[in-house]
């Protein structure tokens, strides 16, 4: 540790880290405030729904930048062997997509929900059982031979 | 001759045992660390579950409680000093900063433990005990907040959503309005909260643009307290953890136990590992909680 930084220096990047951490988190909550609206003067920004979309993507990636922060610095990954490095993180990326993924899938079963409770609601009329063609072209129907039974 | 290729024999079976006998380290590092390092995969894989299942619920349901409405109190009635009554995430925020300080202590920790300061391992230790300690109380007001005061429980949320705009009928203590008053207006997407006046729930009856029928305010989804309970308190419980863990390591420094040592403070630098993985949590589930 100390051959790439002097004490004094080490002691002054965990504070400038505190610090960058700390910017990151308030503008982070700035955003979140600002898509519902809270913002003074910003109300309309509650009012698109792909602000919304935008600011969640950038919350992700704020949030990601500060997991990076944390991971690299703060729990010195940046300083160990590369190899150690992919080895944990490639299973939390994954994990990361999982958590994006199952998101999303949540989103997709409440419009089937709503697909569903749509179709049940449909009021259509009951038709007599003819076939359609026959019912559109209004034709009489041809006398019928028996069924063999 | 002969003496030569023994030598280089002899060198590489040394070379051979040494790299079985324990004397090589896998990725340069020592065991405790490298197996610290896959706990906390592990446990980010827990915690990665729960939070998948609160998204996958959350984003299927046609209504949510916005976080912002639910989460905007503050301790000592403070919040009233606020436009509104309201400190949206406020108080939430101050716990992220307290957890990202107690982490930034941590790392002077660790740091001077790598100059085998003693004292100063132990100073730094007990700052982020502290740290933790108080984002520990803080969530524990936050708990009590909304289980004594707002009565939120595990099956029952009184934080509900309007799906449309409309007006209420009734006061926020659920009397009719009096002749002349506005009657209060809402928005579609705006979150209530159904209050408690002399032990029963107030539901307040409304009626919205699209249907003139009177409706009462309806309790919202009851995921949201067993989702909440369950992931900040296990959040809360590694903290607590975590703490305990220090505890014991900041005594085992103090009493001089890591200076004989081998790889010497190298046990602050594990526990050092855990705490950050604790703020690192934290930082996703402030993510998926309150920002989203």
């Amino acid at each position: 540790m100390a051959e790439h930084l002097s004490y004094e220096d080490s002691k002054r990047m965990v504070f400038k880290g505190l610090g960058l951490l700390a910017v990151i988190t308030l503008i982070e909550v700035i955003f979140s405030l600002g898509s519902a609206g809270y913002l003074p003067g910003l109300g309309f920004l509650s009012d698109y729904a792909w602000i919304g979309y935008l600011i969640g993507f950038i919350l992700i990636s704020l949030s990601l930048y500060k997991a990076y922060y944390i991971i690299y610095e703060f729990m010195h990954m940046g300083h160990e062997v590369k190899s150690l490095a992919a080895t944990v993180l490639l299973p939390v990326a994954l994990l990361f997509w999982a958590m994006v993924a199952f998101f999303q899938e949540g989103s997709v079963w409440g419009e089937r929900r709503e697909l569903i409770s749509d179709k049940n609601n449909i009021e259509a009329p009951i038709l007599p059982a003819v076939p359609a063609i026959e019912r559109n072209q209004q034709r009489e129907l041809p006398a019928q031979e028996p069924v063999e039974q | 001759m002969a003496t030569a290729t023994e030598t280089t024999v002899v060198t590489d079976h040394h070379e051979e045992e040494a790299s079985w006998d324990g004397a090589a380290k896998p990725f340069r590092v020592g065991y405790g660390k490298l197996m610290m390092w896959y706990f906390l995969v592990s446990d980010a894989f827990t915690f990665a579950g729960f939070l998948i299942a609160y998204g996958a619920l959350r984003f299927s349901m046609p209504s949510w409680p916005v976080p912002d409405v639910v989460f905007s109190t503050l301790p000592f009635g403070l919040h009233e000093f606020l436009p509104g009554d309201k400190a949206p995430l406020i108080f939430v925020t101050f716990m992220s900063f307290v957890l990202i300080v107690s982490s930034a202590t941590m790392v002077r920790a660790v740091q001077e433990g790598a100059r085998e300061n003693k004292s100063g391992v132990v100073k730094w230790i007990l700052l982020t005990v502290i740290g933790g300690a108080t984002f520990l109380g803080c969530q524990a007001w936050e708990w009590s907040n909304l289980i004594g005061h707002e009565h939120m429980g595990l099956r029952t949320n009184p934080f509900g959503t309007h799906v449309e705009d409309g007006y209420y009928l009734e006061d926020s203590h659920g009397h009719a309005y009096e002749a002349g008053t506005e009657p209060e207006r809402f928005e579609a997407g705006e979150t209530f909260l159904i209050h408690q006046e002399g032990g029963d729930w107030v539901q307040r009856s409304f009626v919205t643009e699209t249907n003139p029928e009177p409706q009462r305010q309806s309790f919202g989804p009851k995921a949201f307290g067993a989702l909440f309970f369950f992931i900040t308190g296990f959040h809360g419980f590694h903290v607590f953890s975590g703490l305990v863990i220090l505890s014991i390591i900041a005594m085992n420094s103090a009493s001089g136990q890591y200076v004989e040592r081998r790889n010497g403070y190298e046990m602050v630098e594990k526990v050092g590992l855990y705490w950050h993985f604790v703020d690192l949590v934290w930082v996703f589930v402030f993510l998926v909680f309150y920002l989203i």
